[in-house]
């Protein structure tokens, strides 16, 4: 194969005003103009959303899966972060 | 096969090669248990990799191939509102390809890859496409039965383990849901009408029904690598158990539609719960997966025409984004 792939984009849709855009795949087009028609075509057949954004995959740093104990562990015992974490007598209302 | 493992071939599994190697087994394995889905960039055995990868990729080829038993129908649908509803769900194929392929990219082969592997026929697809779509009653008897089979084996993979396969097989659930209705309707629309539409109907659902059942692939005795897809919850319900379920569910649609299935020995098995049906022609099956169907060398060569037809399009495109690109450096 000497032809080469059109690059990949990475495809986040707003289902409706008032939340947020939320990944569904991706698309390869040669361009973000490309990409934008591609991934209306494709992901939002039956008015799935109302706004679009393709990024290029290249164009994402992720966290590496290794990495999950030490960004996120350290979350797991400050318990007192969450409002359960304190008791409140039921005679002082709703809180 | 619309993802079904029954039609490739078994995969080795190679022994761990260290310690370290069995204990990211042993990790990947409990999640696996806990039902903790798989995400892209985690450790994955390679076997698990290129079961998947070989199944989505020839789940989407089945979607894409799929697209031209009907599309050839298009042209001649009997009024606008049957020509709209046959273009979306010919788009929708499409577009399922398109997600099962994006979905298995992340899995690190590129779709050009696995195109080739189509067009090489090193890859399969599922081999109800390999069968003409003689009759506009066709056009609603694969709805029916084709998509009603593709639905009970992809309800199943969407439960699977791979977290990006998973999220494709829901969004394309919901939308097979449309194409097996408009099927039905098709189907109920003809049993209406004329004897001569009668007619045509039963033919065609004599000529879908025992196609329709292969897809679920060979019976459970005979699929001995299905049980490390079970284990690693690529596959969720073995052939057997989807081929029942599917037969149970479109019985009384086929009472509800007047017409007969053509099977001698299908009956309700009051003891068993569930309807028995006849022996399954394994040697027809095996004559069309490996390329000699009706239509094999035809569904290929259509794919590999429009590829080439379109090689213009994709250098255009490329060289007017690189010319953009420069332009905007400069």
């Amino acid at each position: 194969m000497t032809e080469k792939e059109w690059p990949l984009w990475e495809v986040f849709i707003r289902s409706k005003a008032g939340l947020d855009h939320k990944h569904c795949g991706s698309v390869h087009a040669s361009d973000a103009e490309m990409a934008m028609e591609a991934a209306r075509d494709v992901y939002t057949r039956r008015s799935e959303g109302i706004s679009i954004w393709v990024v290029p995959s290249n164009a994402i740093s992720a966290s590496k899966p290794e990495d999950k104990e030490s960004l996120f562990e350290p979350a797991d015992d400050k318990i007192y972060r969450h409002p359960t974490f304190y008791d409140i007598p039921k005679g002082a209302g709703k809180m | 096969m619309y993802g079904d493992t029954s039609i490739q071939k078994p995969i080795k599994i190679a022994e761990p090669t260290s310690e370290e190697q069995a204990r990211l087994e042993e990790i990947f394995q409990q999640k696996i248990d806990d039902n903790i889905k798989i995400e892209p960039q985690e450790w994955m055995p390679a076997a698990y990799r290129k079961t998947l990868v070989r199944q989505m990729s020839q789940h989407a080829h089945s979607e894409v191939i799929g697209m031209q038993p009907e599309g050839n129908w298009i042209t001649r649908a009997p009024s606008l509102r049957r020509k709209v509803i046959l273009l979306a769900k010919i788009q929708d194929e499409g577009g399922h390809g398109l997600y099962i392929y994006s979905a298995a990219e992340t899995l690190g082969t590129s779709r050009a890859e696995m195109i080739n592997q189509l067009q090489t026929g090193k890859a399969k697809y599922s081999s109800i496409f390999n069968y003409p779509a003689l009759s506009w009653a066709d056009m609603g008897t694969i709805g029916w039965l084709v998509d009603g089979a593709a639905i009970t084996n992809q309800v199943a993979l969407s439960k699977g383990s791979y977290g990006p396969y998973c999220r494709a097989m829901i969004k394309i659930c919901k939308e097979e849901s449309f194409h097996q209705r408009q099927g039905y309707e098709l189907l109920l629309t003809l049993s209406r009408g004329t004897d001569a539409q009668k007619e045509m109907l039963q033919e065609s659902v004599n000529r879908f029904w025992w196609p329709s059942l292969m897809m679920f692939g060979p019976n459970d005795a005979d699929s001995p690598h299905s049980a490390q897809s079970m284990k690693w919850k690529i596959k969720k319900k073995s052939n057997d158990q989807l081929r029942q379920e599917f037969i149970d569910a479109t019985v009384p649609q086929a009472e509800f539609l007047g017409i007969t299935l053509p099977d001698p020995d299908l009956k309700w098995n009051e003891e068993r719960g569930h309807y028995d049906y006849g022996q399954i022609d394994w040697e027809e099956f095996g004559h069309v997966i490996n390329g000699n169907g009706p239509c094999n060398k035809q569904r290929v060569a259509t794919h590999l025409k429009a590829h080439e037809d379109g090689a213009w399009v994709r250098e255009a495109a490329a060289a007017y984004a690189e010319k953009q690109q420069n332009k905007n450096v400069a």
